[in-house]
């Protein structure tokens, strides 16, 4: 029998949701969780969860180093044939956890590895080419179709089997080639692509260009006292009522809100609309992510030059990179026109 | 988010907790902050020193954005 070790976070052990981010690491010595009931089903006989750790996503990402290595040290006492990690969708606390602990255990341990998650994940740019990581949907909904791809991978991991292109077995390509004998010779191929592209039908490359979306920093400030800064967040801070309705996850648009004579955010008159993480300290007191308060000190004292009398804000959660890239597009514009000269932009 | 601001010619400092993502993203000045429901705040701490420590790291952020860096750079 194939022993497999199973990761999951606190929700997925319906300990709880966002209040029980921070739910510390745990070891559930023969215990099947959550998903891992899915997964059993999936082995269909031939491999057994002998143990399943939970770990809160704060808790984790918030404790890396020492939670992953706690974490390792539970894996190598077990002795797994396999580990699993995940299914992490598109939540990317989970995705992160799932991914440095996926990698960590085929790096360090030497035990095959397996996680999964939606291919917008940011754990999926961080460890796809590292582990091997089954593209999974955007939510939990995904769940079957992500089981199916993620127990066979694990059990031929498991047995020491090949492992098939990322196209028959279904993770992210992760740069790894493998020499082979096509049936069909290359400049057939290439005819028959070139057909399909010209008709407008879908084809695909069997050389995709690397993304590499970097962009060059900006020369450093030179004279602050005399510059305009403003402040963006991801973290959904907005006026108390959310009166553009940001969505808590998935945001479809961002807001634009004037704090001219504004010196501090207080719980009567800003909040967060961000999902997906502990609200109550945000809407306590929003200076803890959108620094106001201290930045209008700095502006009476003249360290900075102004702040900027309007802010910018979207939910980070599940949010797709195309429509952050597009609101940022529009909204750095505006910031551009009314001679900003930095920006702060705080993150949840 | 940042890298759209960075490339309409403006300096941006991404301040947040999960710095390896921002990394991912390619944020070019980070900064690491407290932790991810309360980025510049904790709430442990009695109001005074909450916002000192907020001071801390709003004048971190602001020494990123006046230091040159030739790509990616973590201000610890």
């Amino acid at each position: 029998m194939i022993k497999v070790v199973h990761y999951i976070n606190q929700f997925f052990a319906n300990i709880g949701g966002e209040e029980k981010a921070d739910y510390p690491v745990e070891l559930r010595k023969g215990e099947v969780v959550g998903p891992g009931m899915a997964l059993m089903q999936a082995f269909g006989g031939e491999a057994e969860i002998i143990g399943t750790i939970v770990c809160g996503d704060s808790y984790f990402n918030e404790n890396i180093e020492k939670t992953k290595n706690e974490i390792l040290e539970m894996v190598k006492e077990m002795a797994p044939d396999v580990f699993i990690a995940g299914p992490a969708f598109n939540a990317g606390r989970y995705g992160v956890a799932c991914g440095t602990l996926a990698a960590a255990v085929k790096e360090e341990l030497e035990i095959p590895a397996v996680t999964g998650m939606y291919v917008e994940n940011p754990g999926a740019d961080m460890f796809k080419t590292k582990v091997y990581m089954i593209s999974t949907k955007n939510s939990a909904a995904g769940m079957r179709d992500a089981v199916k791809k993620i127990a066979p991978l694990a059990l031929k991991l498991a047995k020491g089997e090949t492992i098939g292109a990322s196209v028959q077995e279904g993770y992210m390509p992760n740069g790894v080639r493998v020499n082979f004998f096509e049936e069909k010779r290359g400049s057939k191929r290439a005819v028959e692509m070139l057909v399909k592209k010209l008709s407008g039908k879908p084809f695909e490359t069997e050389f995709a260009m690397p993304d590499f979306d970097r962009v060059e920093p900006n020369p450093a400030v030179k004279d602050l006292a005399n510059t305009k800064v403003a402040l963006v967040t991801s973290g959904g801070i907005v006026p108390k009522g959310n009166p553009d309705h940001i969505e808590s996850s998935s945001a479809s648009h961002y807001g634009e809100y004037d704090i001219d004579g504004v010196f501090d955010l207080t719980s009567e008159t800003y909040e967060t609309a961000h999902g997906g993480y502990d609200p109550v300290y945000a809407n306590d007191d929003s200076d803890r992510v959108l620094p106001v308060d201290v930045l209008r000190d700095m502006e009476k004292e003249g360290i900075i030059g102004k702040l900027h009398n309007k802010f910018y804000t979207t939910t980070g959660n599940g949010t797709a990179v195309a429509s952050a890239k597009a609101f940022a597009a529009e909204f750095s514009q505006k910031l551009v026109e009314d001679g900003v000269g930095a920006v702060i932009l705080t993150s949840t | 988010m940042v890298k759209e601001i960075e490339r309409a010619g403006i300096p941006v400092v991404h301040v947040c907790t999960v710095t390896p993502i921002s990394m991912t993203v390619g944020a070019n000045r980070i900064v690491p902050a407290v932790a991810i429901p309360h980025p510049l705040g904790n709430p442990a701490l009695e109001a005074g020193e909450e916002k000192a420590l907020r001071r801390k790291l709003v004048e971190k952020a602001l020494g990123a954005l006046t230091t040159e860096v030739d790509g990616q750079t973590i201000f610890e």
